[in-house]
C-alpha cells in the first residue's frame, strides 16, 4: 500500500512529428500539492492533458491509485477521481453559470449534487449572482473560479490546475492561491502548473521543473526555491 | 389575396420540412463539426421504408414508426461506422465522406426498393380545406404541426433536461465537455440518432403530399444545406426561419415568376443574403471573454 495516487512514468507525447514531452516521470502523493513549473512551451499543458486522457500519448505509463489509466477514456478518468482546470479556463460559455457547475457534476451518481453547488457559491458568492447568465459573459477572475468550481463538482481526489492565476488582476491571483491551499485542507490532492512559480513553489509539498519536454529537476518545494539555478532560469531572481 | 394565402399555405408546408432538414443539419454540426449530406435520405428513408413496409401489409402507423426506427439506426450506423473512424479528419474529409455516405444510401434504396414515385395515404383525407379563399390541404397542416411538436421537444430537450445541456456543451467545448466527464462520443452518436429520427419523421409526414422516391434526399439536403446556411450554421432558430423562408421564397417565386426557376430561386436570395451577412440571419459573433 503506497500513498502514491498519481504516477507519470517516462511518457512520451507528440503533435504529429514534434514530441513535445520526451519521456516525464513524476509522482503526486495523496494529499499533497505539487506544483509543476517551466517556461513558454515547455510541455506543461501537453503533460496535464495526457493525464486527463484528452492528448494521445506514444509511449510511457500513467497510473491513478496503482493501476494503468493511459488506455482510459477521458471521461471515464473523471469518474476514476481527476478532474482539470484546464489553460484558458474553457467555461461552456453559452450555458449558464449553474449549468456550467451542474454539468461539471455529470459523472457523478450520488444525491449531493445540489448541496455542493451551494457550497461553491458558498466560497465564491459572485458565482451565485450570476447563477444563471451565460458563463461567457463573467471576467477572466468569475471564469476561474467558474471553472474550479466545475472540476470540484466532480468530487475529484486529484485535482490538475493549468495556470489557475493566468491573466489576473494580483487580487484574484490571491484568492486563487487561497483556493487552492483550501483544496489541500479538504484532502483533495493537487497538481498545479504555474507561471507564477514563486508563489506557486510556496505553497507546494513537492515540485517539478520542465524543460522542453523533460524533468530537470524535482525537489520540495522550498528547497527548490532556493536552489540557485531554479531561481536563475524560473524565479527571474 | 386568396392566391397570396395558397402561395403562402404552400411554401410553409415545404419551408416545414426544409426546417426539419435544416435543424438535423444544426445537430450534427453542433455537437460534430460536420455538415451532413446525407440529412437529405433520413427523410427519403422515411417515406420510402414506411411506403413498402405499407404494400407488405403492416399497417401505416405501425409502418412509420418501423421507419423512423429504422432510419434511427441507419443515423447511428452512419456515425459508427463512417464518422467515428475517421475522428480527427478534416473537415472537408468529413464533409466527403457524408456525400459519399448519401451515395450508397440513394443506390441502396433504389435497389432494395425501387425507382418508382410513391405516395402516401393522407392522414385526414385529401379533400382540401377552404380558408379565406385559398384551399388547403388537411396533411399540409399535419406536417406544419408535425414540425412545431419537433421544435418544442426539442427545445424542452435542450432547456429543461441535463443531457441536454451536456450536448450543448458538447458543441461549446468539446475538450471542457470530457474534462467534465461527458462521452462526448456517444453525444455525437446520439445527435446523429436524432437527426435521423428527424428526418425521417418529415419524410413520413409530407410523403402524401410531395411524393417520394430513392432519389429525392438530394434536394432536400441541398435546401435544408442552404436554410441552415441563410439562419446561420449552427443556429437551431436559424434552421427553422431559414427553412420556412427558403419554402415560402420557393411558393412565391413559382407562384408569381416561373416555377420553372422555382430552385433556382431560392438559392439567388440566399447568396444575397449571404453576401450581406456572411454568418446568416441569426448568425453572431458569440459571447466570449478571454
Ligand atoms: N496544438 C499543438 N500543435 C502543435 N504543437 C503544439 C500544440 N500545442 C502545443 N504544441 C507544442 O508543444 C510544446 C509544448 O507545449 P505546451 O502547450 O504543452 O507548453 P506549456 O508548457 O503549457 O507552455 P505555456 O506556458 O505557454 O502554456 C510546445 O513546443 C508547443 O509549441
Ligand atoms: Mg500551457
Amino acid at each position: 500500500m503506497s500513498d502514491v495516487l498519481l504516477s507519470v512514468e517516462n511518457l512520451r507525447s507528440s503533435y504529429g512529428r514534434i514530441e513535445a514531452l520526451h519521456g516525464v516521470s513524476l509522482e503526486v502523493r495523496r494529499g499533497e500539492i505539487v506544483t509543476l513549473v517551466g517556461g513558454n512551451g515547455a510541455g506543461k499543458t501537453t503533460l496535464m492533458r495526457a493525464i486527463s486522457g484528452v492528448q494521445p500519448v506514444t509511449a510511457g505509463l500513467i497510473r491513478f491509485k496503482g493501476e494503468a489509466i493511459g488506455r482510459v477514456d477521458a471521461h471515464r478518468r473523471v469518474a476514476l477521481g481527476i478532474a482539470q482546470v484546464p489553460e484558458g479556463r474553457q467555461v461552456f460559455a453559452p450555458l449558464s453559470v449553474a449549468d456550467n457547475l451542474r454539468l461539471g457534476a455529470w459523472s457523478r451518481k450520488d444525491e449531493g449534487v445540489a448541496a455542493d453547488i451551494e457550497d461553491i457559491y458558498r466560497q465564491f458568492p459572485v458565482l451565485r449572482e450570476k447563477r444563471d447568465l451565460q458563463a461567457g459573459g463573467l471576467s477572466g477572475g468569475q471564469q476561474q473560479m467558474l471553472a474550479l468550481g466545475r472540476a470540484l463538482m466532480a468530487k475529484p481526489e486529484l485535482i490538475l490546475l493549468d495556470e489557475p492565476s493566468m491573466g489576473l488582476a494580483p487580487i484574484l491571483v490571491e484568492q486563487i492561491f487561497e483556493a487552492i491551499a483550501g483544496l489541500k485542507a479538504r484532502g483533495i490532492t493537487v497538481l498545479l502548473v504555474e507561471q507564477n512559480a514563486m508563489q506557486a513553489l510556496a505553497i507546494a509539498d513537492r515540485g517539478y521543473v520542465i524543460e522542453t519536454g523533460t524533468i530537470t529537476h524535482s525537489g520540495e518545494g522550498r528547497a527548490l526555491l532556493d536552489d540557485p539555478k531554479v531561481r536563475g532560469a524560473y524565479l527571474g531572481v | 389575396m386568396a392566391e397570396f394565402l395558397q402561395f403562402a399555405f404552400s411554401g410553409l408546408t415545404v419551408g416545414a420540412v426544409y426546417a426539419l432538414v435544416a435543424l438535423g443539419f444544426t445537430l450534427i454540426y453542433n455537437a460534430s463539426d460536420v455538415i451532413n449530406f446525407a440529412q437529405g435520405e433520413f427523410v427519403m428513408l422515411g417515406g420510402m421504408a414506411t411506403v413498402f413496409l405499407s404494400l407488405a401489409g403492416v399497417p401505416v402507423p405501425l409502418a412509420a414508426l418501423i421507419a423512423v426506427a429504422a432510419t434511427t439506426v441507419v443515423g447511428l450506423a452512419l456515425y459508427k461506422l463512417a464518422i467515428d473512424p475517421a475522428r480527427g479528419a478534416s473537415a472537408v474529409t468529413l464533409i466527403i465522406i457524408t456525400i459519399g455516405a448519401s451515395i450508397f444510401l440513394r443506390g441502396v434504396a433504389s435497389i432494395v426498393f425501387d425507382k418508382r414515385f410513391h405516395s402516401l395515404p393522407h392522414w385526414f383525407g385529401d379533400r382540401p380545406l377552404t380558408v379565406a379563399g385559398a384551399s388547403v390541404l388537411p396533411q399540409s397542416l399535419v406536417v406544419l404541426a408535425g414540425a412545431l411538436v419537433i421544435v418544442v421537444l426539442l427545445w424542452a430537450f435542450f432547456e429543461r433536461t441535463l443531457f441536454g445541456k451536456a450536448v450543448l456543451a458538447t458543441a461549446a467545448n468539446r475538450v471542457a465537455a470530457k474534462l467534465s466527464g461527458i462521452d462526448t462520443g456517444f453525444v455525437v452518436g446520439f445527435s446523429f440518432a436524432v437527426s435521423a429520427a428527424i428526418g425521417a419523421v418529415a419524410g413520413v409526414l409530407v410523403t402524401p403530399i410531395t411524393l417520394t422516391s430513392f432519389d429525392v434526399g438530394t434536394l432536400l439536403a441541398l435546401k435544408g444545406f442552404a436554410a441552415a446556411m441563410l439562419g446561420g450554421m449552427g443556429h437551431p432558430v436559424g434552421a427553422v426561419v431559414g427553412g420556412l423562408v427558403v419554402g415560402l421564397l420557393e411558393a412565391f417565386g413559382a407562384g408569381y415568376i416561373s416555377s420553372q426557376y422555382k430552385d433556382a430561386m431560392a438559392f439567388i436570395v440566399i447568396l444575397a443574403v449571404l453576401f450581406a451577412m456572411p454568418n446568416g440571419l441569426f448568425g453572431r459573433t458569440r459571447i466570449e471573454r478571454v
